[in-house]
């Protein structure tokens, strides 16, 4: 019998979209202001880790790092299938820009062992779409990243990626690392029974020491990138709103033509 | 001066517009404010290329040959100006467009560099401690200046976020070949270039007019298509007309959609939810038109029509096609 397949999924705790986002003094993300959540984009992520699970059979671990309620983002995942978590949780890794957390990431990555990682296509908070492709530089495994569909056969995973000008079909051959986007299909939703299941997945905690990472390699001070200001928008003021009385496209071809936009 | 790099991308990229596509020639004007730009291509850049490189601001074309390029997924691109960066010794910074292949070389770069890295610039301005990267983050409800502290600082640069400066300049090519440097790469097993519309690449357009639930069917796309076109720009939707097949999801607006950040932004029938607002919001000017006066995005918009747009679209169309 062979060994099933290691899929460890990486997963974000995101501050809810819905609510107020804001920084703390230091710059960083302010993480106690608004409710978090598991990244909706990283839904997609665990939904093709199971389904890759269901077809081929596999190990789902989800991988996250950062405060305590991070944890959160684990159970949830660990609700819609899959086996166990690993929460990688240290003082030091506040303010850790991406060079920090794809070497955090990249090295509990070698301590849980993968033979495929799938992520989301960004996090809804940083949105920068830059930390799977850090991880397969890091590894030095192929990149199938922002998977539009994706599967894996024989050893290999094959996926579409849609890009700006052209649609490509990749493939490679395992470990790898995989992003996926929106496009790969509905994410499932928490059964009651995938609930209660989830408070007995093991969930475990690592901090750095345990990764063999230096605490001043990450965090704020470390950060390769600073911040000098955060300047709250004013919130776009409406301009003009006017009921349509028969001549509303005629107002805004004058309107774009005032603003030499026609 | 300094070298600022700019990544152009393959050679063989498909260009309607003579070899080099707008957000690249965007870049150079930014490039231009922070340092002498240096433009960098995979592969041999055909003698137009660097004809409109040269005439809008580089002064050298770094034509790299790296193996495999084309084939192989995103490590190319970062071996490719890695090579560079190497050659010139301290660029002042590498600036990438925001299209996903850029974008994850940028990534693969500052990990091989061990520098920061910047994404979605809105704006790059020149500072007394190296490049501030401008962002627009949680949904535009932020501006925030930022700097790389170590390391060359490699930028993804949104499109729109700078105009195309015609220098009349011209660039000297200089050839770079990099040996294999055995990263593994997802191989490219079958290519399909996009359908052309004949209307440009929705996060590329200066001008975006997107159609949402509120022109309530499929067909309700044509008045869209027809005032994009009237205006050269491109067609969005929101998730919700995409949903329910009325476009293809390939031009959503949204969070899980496209970002744009065009000139002009106009909306048909969108009521502007968080997701839709976090892919458009940065868009210069807004116009928006919809039956429902509680709207979201009338708070955002400078000009709000509420109205029909089935009544709406079609009058503007026609005051737009009479202007010529």
């Amino acid at each position: 019998m062979p060994e099933p397949l290691r899929i460890v999924v990486c997963v974000k705790h995101v501050p809810d979209a819905a609510g107020e986002r804001g920084f703390a003094a230091d710059g960083t993300t302010d993480r106690a202001a608004v409710d978090g959540r598991l990244s909706e984009l990283d839904e997609y992520a665990v939904e093709q880790a199971l389904q890759v699970a269901e077809a081929v059979g596999a190990r789902v671990t989800y991988l996250t790092m950062g405060p305590a309620q991070a944890a959160d983002a684990l159970r949830k995942a660990l609700s819609m299938g899959g086996d166990a978590a690993v929460h990688v949780q240290d003082d030091a890794l506040h303010g850790s820009d991406y060079l920090a957390t794809s070497l955090v990431l990249a090295a509990a990555l070698e301590r849980t062992g993968y033979d495929l990682v799938v992520c989301g296509m960004a996090s809804t908070d940083g949105a920068g779409s830059v930390v799977p492709a850090m991880l397969a530089e890091r590894l030095r495994v192929p990149q199938a990243t922002l998977a539009g569909e994706l599967a894996v056969e024989g050893g290999e995973v094959r996926a579409r990626r849609d890009g700006e000008l052209a649609s490509e079909v990749v493939r490679a051959p395992l470990p790898a690392v995989v992003s996926v986007t929106d496009q790969t299909g509905e994410a499932r939703y928490p059964s009651f029974k995938g609930i209660m299941a989830a408070k007995k997945k093991p969930v475990t905690t690592w901090s750095l020491a345990d990764l063999g990472i230096d605490p001043s390699q990450v965090g704020l001070a470390a950060a390769a990138t600073v911040v000098e200001e955060v300047v709250p928008r004013p919130a776009r003021t409406a301009g003009t709103v006017v009921r349509d009385e028969g001549d509303g496209g005629r107002r805004i071809a004058a309107f774009l033509a005032e603003q030499k936009l026609a | 001066m300094s070298d600022v790099l700019v990544l152009v991308g393959p050679a063989d990229h498909p260009d309607p517009a003579g070899g080099v596509r707008k957000p690249a020639l965007e870049l150079l004007a930014l490039a231009r404010s922070l340092g002498d730009p240096a433009a960098v291509v995979l592969g041999t850049p055909s003698p137009e290329a660097v004809e409109a490189l040269g005439a809008h601001g580089a002064t050298t074309v770094w034509a790299v040959q790296v193996p495999g390029a084309g084939e192989r997924v995103v490590a190319p691109a970062a071996a490719a100006l890695e090579a560079v960066v190497r050659e010139v010794g301290e660029p002042a910074a590498v600036l990438v467009g925001a299209a996903h292949d850029a974008r994850e070389a940028a990534a693969r770069l500052a990990v091989r560099l061990g520098a920061g890295l910047l994404t979605d610039a809105v704006d790059v301005q020149a500072g007394p401690e190296g490049p501030v990267v401008v962002q627009s983050v949680f949904a535009g409800a932020y501006v925030v200046r930022s700097r790389a502290v170590r390391g060359v600082p490699v930028v993804v640069v949104k499109p729109n976020s700078a105009a195309p400066e015609r220098t009349g300049g011209t660039a000297a090519v200089r050839e770079l070949a990099v040996a294999d440097d055995g990263v593994p790469a997802a191989a490219v097993v079958e290519r399909r270039e996009r359908a052309g519309t004949g209307r440009p690449e929705l996060t590329e357009a200066s001008v975006v007019v997107a159609g949402g639930r509120g022109l309530g069917s499929g067909e309700g796309f044509a008045l869209v298509e027809r005032v994009a076109d009237a205006l050269g720009g491109a067609v969005g939707a929101s998730r919700a007309a995409v949903d329910a097949g009325w476009y293809p999801h390939s031009q959503q607006v949204g969070q899980t959609g496209k970002t744009v950040s065009p000139q002009l932004y106009l909306a048909a029938g969108i009521s502007g939810a968080i997701q839709h607002r976090a892919g458009m919001q940065t868009s210069r000017t807004i116009v928006a038109v919809n039956k429902d006066p509680e709207a979201p995005l009338f708070e955002i918009a400078d000009l709000g029509v509420v109205g029909d747009v089935n009544e709406v679209l079609p009058q503007l169309a026609e005051e737009l096609e009479a202007r010529g």
